[in-house]
């Protein structure tokens, strides 16, 4: 990655770092504390002990299969915004799976399996926009928020009729292939979720890194978003490429109901996605769709997330939301900004005019 | 008499629908998606929750809840309109947003996470449809989208609106006010999905934490299901409130579950997007505010 | 009546405009001329209030209007008919025609007033098109028509008309010559600017000619002082042959429609190809050709007439509705993209930003687009023997700079062109047949030089050539047959070696036909 494509993709996210810290100011200030302590407290609370750590992981774990899910998409040139659903579903598959296993399985010898059920069901969900996208042409940024609806519906209608322990909204808990928490190797993280998972989704983020970089079906699926009339010109079906992709969207995040499942509680319980999915839209676009860039956008996302709870005695932890969607707003906001400001300068050093593009859209083009 | 009962209960569920789904078709033909209704409702509840409660009175509460609406739509056409912003995105932070600022200032005004205490609202006094003829909001929300069907096809502006949403680029041409269609039509959807979220805080004499519950998606569902067709969109309110209605009228007898009750706006919409039967075809330029 | 003044206009690097000027008398049929690229629309944008000049004056009626906007220019009578329909396709004609000067009654619309209005103004200019219908209901030359009835609604006494006859039948042209001529002449004068790169329209209509080259004006002349060669030196800056216009009555065979003796050793055949256009009707409609081993045929045409979707179709990325195509004896009128590609099929698309290049890909990933499934050892992409076969081309072909890492984007037109060439035709593609859909569209003229060689190489090297191009010089420079397309069919076939220009124009225009 050479420096300018390096400032590109950094300065954008600071920028809207610097904004919500801005709005961060106001709100603190309007609730009469002063934003220095508030800031110190919610550092202290995520980085500055082990348990805040590792609740940090734990988000940071969840967020990165709804990020990369979202990530896969929007390379395919899609809209992912049903990855709340796509992540319930994998949830609920998998605690389906663990209440069928018999007991006592030796955890890595399940894991397969609960990894293909969670992506599956994830997958499933994710490939319906995707078919009617490619097959029907329908938008499939409202297919994902109506199917949203749809899923949790039917997950709320499942659970509260067939599978809920009485009185609460969750399963039974699963007996095979629990996960163990940091907790039990380090003693330090006691309390706190973070769990083996995370190993799972390092491992599903170097698998999205390779395959989007380094596998045909990844040349041919970023080429489908960044151009789809010259990915057609190379022999590739777009419309197959959606749906794959779509799908693809949605078993990584299904994945991350094994972050819960497997790992946390060891059932599934309604709505313990907690807005993952939607966040996932803010981690893709703060890690600018990169693998790389999607762990450092989790690990912030999943900072600002628990250092919300890390203030409460101070300001309300609602702030955080606030400064979450601040941070979303302004990225996509500022982003093209940027990179508008920062293409005019480049193009002002660049020696050779290219030839007038045909003429784009009704109001731009050039010089016929 | 039973039929009448539920005619009543059944405008009273699509009232929110009604004001907000105006507001989705004044916005989407314009051209900018209106993911979002939800957000505006939510904020237009909350202030119009603080208007009555501080001035006592529901008119007060109306005029702050229309410019919390307004206020935040305007937020949303300051990032699409002026800063050509990817409208999917910004359209879930906002909604994000309304979640955030509502709950912070739920805690900062009342102390609550939960609610606000009462407000005032408008009194009704007996049933159905005496009681609702008595709330002044029920006489604008049905006539919201009539008159923005008036507006659309009877109007220079809505001439101009349809215009924009389908091919900014001759709009420009002949000297049309692109962005500042785009503005007005922005505004006004968040002034009637404001409404929409100012009757539910009034009605209910209070704001409670996420009370807009994905209604403003329903909307969103019915202006799709509508084909953006003012009538057609005014049909498709009353039918999932109707579906709604049924549902809790039945509730003892379980014939259907409540959840795919709560299913219908969003598998009709999909089915309409699909176009399984005659699809539904959105205007050309939305979603692409382009340069 | 219009000055425009040393006028400068520059879209990030391209420099549209540098220093333009424009004079237009009242009254008269202005033709502004200049090869694609010369800054022709964008000059009459800026006229009409569409863009604003990076410098320089305009005036209208001697008043300075300098960075007026489009609603000043319409008020002081000045439209633009694009070349790209600017018609909201959902509405009706009298609702497009009074958009933005609506015809109201008591703050409601008048409908009705306004297409009696709309109706009224048919009559007296001649320009016939049903009000009541939609946009989407109505054929191109009758969109055309809406578009110029809805400048002169607006009162325009200057109508700017960009390459509107691109679009229209013969017949069609010559009703617009007719209005054009009444609208000139009638009451106080209107006045009429014309952009077009036609040579025998500028002889045909104007009454004066601007011409254009690389963004300046290079001359202004009298159209009955002058001659269509002294034009088109200005137009490209030297001396050339108008081989057609100097020998007008060279005799050549000219064949009538497809023809029917198909070649049996034909590297392509296409038989009886139809093709539905996109709008009504079909694109391409029963052409029948073939083309041997070491020939090029050449496809001339104006563009719009069936060119574009003849290739796509014979490269797999549109399904024709009747009819065949075979490559050597075996038939792909079906087959997959991927599958016409590995059995030989080369194709250079006529629009290399949107299709033939993924401008965020770097130089080596482009030189496999479309190839992308011969680098790979088990769907994993061999980096190793992409980068061998990047550099390879990149010198074998010359492309700079020659970093095989740096994207697409950041090349000039020419060595942007060079990645397609080098991809379809170099290294170790195998190739058969080569569509060539305007290989030198937006290039320098080292490269133009480079492409030609190259295509008269593979053609030594008994490779099959479809040749689309726009430019007629290009195709019968390089042409051993020219097929000429009108109207979706093939009108005419006429050896390479003894076709003029004025025969091949006759047929592009239809005239001959």
């Amino acid at each position: 990655m050479n420096r300018a494509k390096l400032e590109e993709s950094l300065l954008p996210p600071i920028v809207a770092l610097l904004i919500a810290l801005l709005v961060g100011d106001v709100l603190i200030l309007s609730f009469g504390q002063s934003p220095a302590a508030v800031y110190r407290l919610l550092i202290e609370g995520t980085w500055g002990n082990a348990y805040g750590f590792g609740q940090v992981l734990y988000k940071a774990t969840m967020l990165t299969f709804t990020g990369l899910s979202v990530a896969l998409a929007l390379r395919a040139g899609l809209f992912n915004i049903g990855a709340e659903s796509q992540l319930a579903a994998g949830g609920f598959a998998a605690a389906l799976l663990g209440l069928a296993l018999p007991t006592g399985l030796p955890s890595l010898l399940v894991l397969p399996a609960y990894v293909l059920a969670a992506g599956l069901a994830g997958g499933i969900v994710g490939g319906i926009p995707g078919i009617l996208k490619s097959r029907f042409g329908a938008h499939e940024v409202i297919t994902t928020i109506m199917l949203n609806f749809i899923v949790l519906a039917l997950l709320n209608y499942l659970i509260s009729t067939r599978f809920k322990v009485h009185d609460t909204l969750h399963t039974a808990e699963i007996q095979s292939g629990r996960l163990p928490r940091l907790s039990e190797i380090f003693p330090a993280f006691h309390g706190s979720a973070a769990n083996m998972v995370l190993l799972l989704a390092l491992v599903v983020v170097a698998a999205a890194w390779w395959f989007l970089f380094r596998t045909r079906a990844g040349f041919e699926l970023r080429a489908v978003g960044l151009q789809p009339a010259a990915a057609e010109y190379a022999g590739v079906s777009v419309g197959g490429v959606w749906w794959r992709a779509m799908a693809l969207a949605g078993a990584v995040a299904g994945l991350g109901g094994l972050n819960y499942v497997l790992g946390y509680k060891h059932y599934y319980e309604e709505g313990f996605s907690a807005g993952a999915g939607f966040l996932g839209i803010a981690v893709a676009l703060v890690g600018r769709s990169h693998p790389l860039g999607i762990v450092v956008a989790a690990v912030l996302f999943a900072t600002l997330s628990q250092g919300g709870l890390a203030v409460n005695a101070l300001v309300p932890k609602q702030m955080v939301d606030v400064l979450q969607a601040v941070v979303i707003i302004s990225m996509a906001t500022a982003v093209p900004e940027v990179r508008r400001a920062m293409l005019a300068v480049r193009r002002g050093i660049a020696e050779r005019a290219k030839p007038a593009p045909a003429s784009a859209g009704p109001a731009s083009g050039l010089s016929a | 008499m039973m039929f009448i009962a539920f005619v009543a209960q059944t405008l009273r569920i699509a009232m929110p629908y009604l004001f907000a789904s105006a507001g989705g078709v004044v916005s989407e033909r314009a051209g900018l998606i209106a993911l979002t209704l939800e957000g505006y409702m939510l904020m237009a509840a909350f202030c119009a929750a603080i208007g009555s409660y501080f001035a006592d009175s529901p008119w007060a509460g109306i005029v702050t809840g229309v410019l919390g609406g307004v206020a935040t739509a305007l937020l949303y056409g300051l990032c699409c309109i002026r800063y050509r912003a990817n409208q999917v995105v910004v359209g879930i932070a906002i909604n994000l947003l309304a979640i955030g600022l509502t709950r912070f200032f739920l805690r900062l005004t009342f102390d609550s996470s939960s609610n606000s205490p009462r407000v005032a609202g408008f009194t009704e006094t007996g049933t159905g449809f005496l009681a609702l003829a008595q709330n002044p909001l029920v006489w604008l929300g049905v006539f919201a989208l009539p008159v923005v069907g008036w507006v659309l096809y009877r109007t220079p502006f809505g001439l101009r609106l349809r215009a924009v949403g389908e091919h900014p680029g001759a709009a420009l041409s002949v000297g049309v006010p692109v962005d500042r269609v785009r503005w007005m039509a922005v505004a006004l959807s968040g002034a009637l999905a404001g409404l929409g979220g100012t009757y539910l805080a009034l009605d209910q004499h209070q704001f409670t934490d996420g009370m807009t519950a994905g209604r403003g998606f329903i909307a969103l569902a019915a202006t799709i299901f509508g084909r953006w067709e003012p009538k057609l969109v005014g049909i498709a309110c009353l039918l999932f409130a109707a579906a709604e209605t049924l549902q809790i009228q039945l509730q003892g007898a379980q014939v259907v579950p409540s959840q795919f009750v709560e299913m219908i706006p969003y598998v009709l919409t999909i089915v309409a997007l699909a176009g399984v039967v005659a699809r539904a075809v959105p205007p050309a330029a939305l979603g692409k505010v382009n340069e | 009546m219009i000055r425009l003044t040393d006028i400068h206009k520059s879209f990030g690097p391209v420099r549209a405009n540098r220093g333009a000027s424009l004079n237009v008398a009242t009254g008269e049929i202005h033709a502004l001329v200049g090869e694609n690229g010369a800054g022709k629309s964008t000059l009459m944008r800026i006229l009409s209030g569409m863009f604003q000049p990076d410098a320089g004056r305009i005036e209208v009626s001697g008043r300075e209007v300098t960075g007026w906007h489009t609603a000043d220019a319409i008020r002081a009578g000045v439209g633009m008919v694009h070349q790209h329909f600017m018609l909201v396709p959902t509405l009706t004609v009298a609702e497009n025609i009074t958009l933005g000067a609506e015809i109201t009654r008591r703050g409601q619309l008048d409908l009705g007033k306004a297409q009696r209005e709309v109706l009224a103004l048919v009559e007296r200019t001649g320009l016939v098109v049903p009000p009541q219908h939609r946009i989407a209901e109505l054929t191109v030359g009758q969109a055309q028509r809406v578009e110029i009835l809805k400048t002169l609604y607006r009162g325009a006494r200057v109508l700017i008309l960009d390459e509107p006859t691109a679009v229209l039948s013969p017949q069609e042209v010559n009703e617009l010559w007719r209005v054009l001529r009444r609208l000139r002449d009638e009451g106080e004068g209107g006045t009429i600017v014309l952009i077009t790169h036609k040579l025998d329209e500028v002889m045909a209509i104007s009454d004066t000619i601007t011409v254009m080259r690389q963004g300046e004006t290079v001359g202004r002349l009298k159209t009955s002082e002058t001659s269509p060669s002294a034009i088109a030196r200005l137009m490209v800056g030297r001396e050339v042959v108008l081989a057609g216009r100097m020998s007008g009555n060279r005799k050549s065979e000219i064949g009538n429609g497809p023809m029917d003796r198909p070649d049996p050793h034909s590297v392509l055949e296409v038989k009886d190809l139809t093709v539905a256009s996109s709008r009504v009707g079909n694109a391409v409609d029963r052409v029948s050709f073939s083309v041997a081993p070491g020939e090029i045929l050449g496809i001339a045409g104006v563009e719009g007439n069936g060119q574009t979707e003849l290739v796509e179709a014979i490269a797999g990325l549109r399904q024709p509705t009747t009819g065949s195509i075979h490559m050597a004896g075996t038939e792909i009128t079906r087959a997959s993209v991927r599958d016409r590609g590995d059995r030989g099929l080369s194709h250079i698309p006529e629009d290399r930003h949107e299709r033939g290049l993924v401008l965020e890909y770097t130089i080596a990933d482009n030189l496999i687009l479309g190839q992308q499934h011969r680098f790979t050892k088990r769907w994993i992409l061999d980096t190793a023997r992409i980068g061998a076969h990047a550099r390879h081309l990149i010198e074998t072909y010359d492309i700079r700079p020659g970093d095989p890492s740096l994207p697409a984007r950041a090349l000039s037109g020419g060595n942007q062109q060079k990645i397609v060439i080098a991809r379809e035709m170099g290294g170790a593609r195998d190739f058969n047949v080569l569509l060539a859909a305007q290989p030198t569209r937006g290039v320098d003229v080292g490269a133009i030089e480079f492409i030609h060689a190259q295509l008269r190489a593979a053609r030594a090297a008994g490779k099959g050539i479809l040749l689309v191009s726009a430019d007629l010089t290009e195709v019968l420079a390089l042409s051993d047959r020219v097929a000429v397309m009108y109207g979706g069919r093939i009108v005419a076939v006429v050896p390479g070696a003894s076709a003029t220009a004025e025969q091949l124009g006759s047929h592009m225009t239809g005239a001959a036909a």
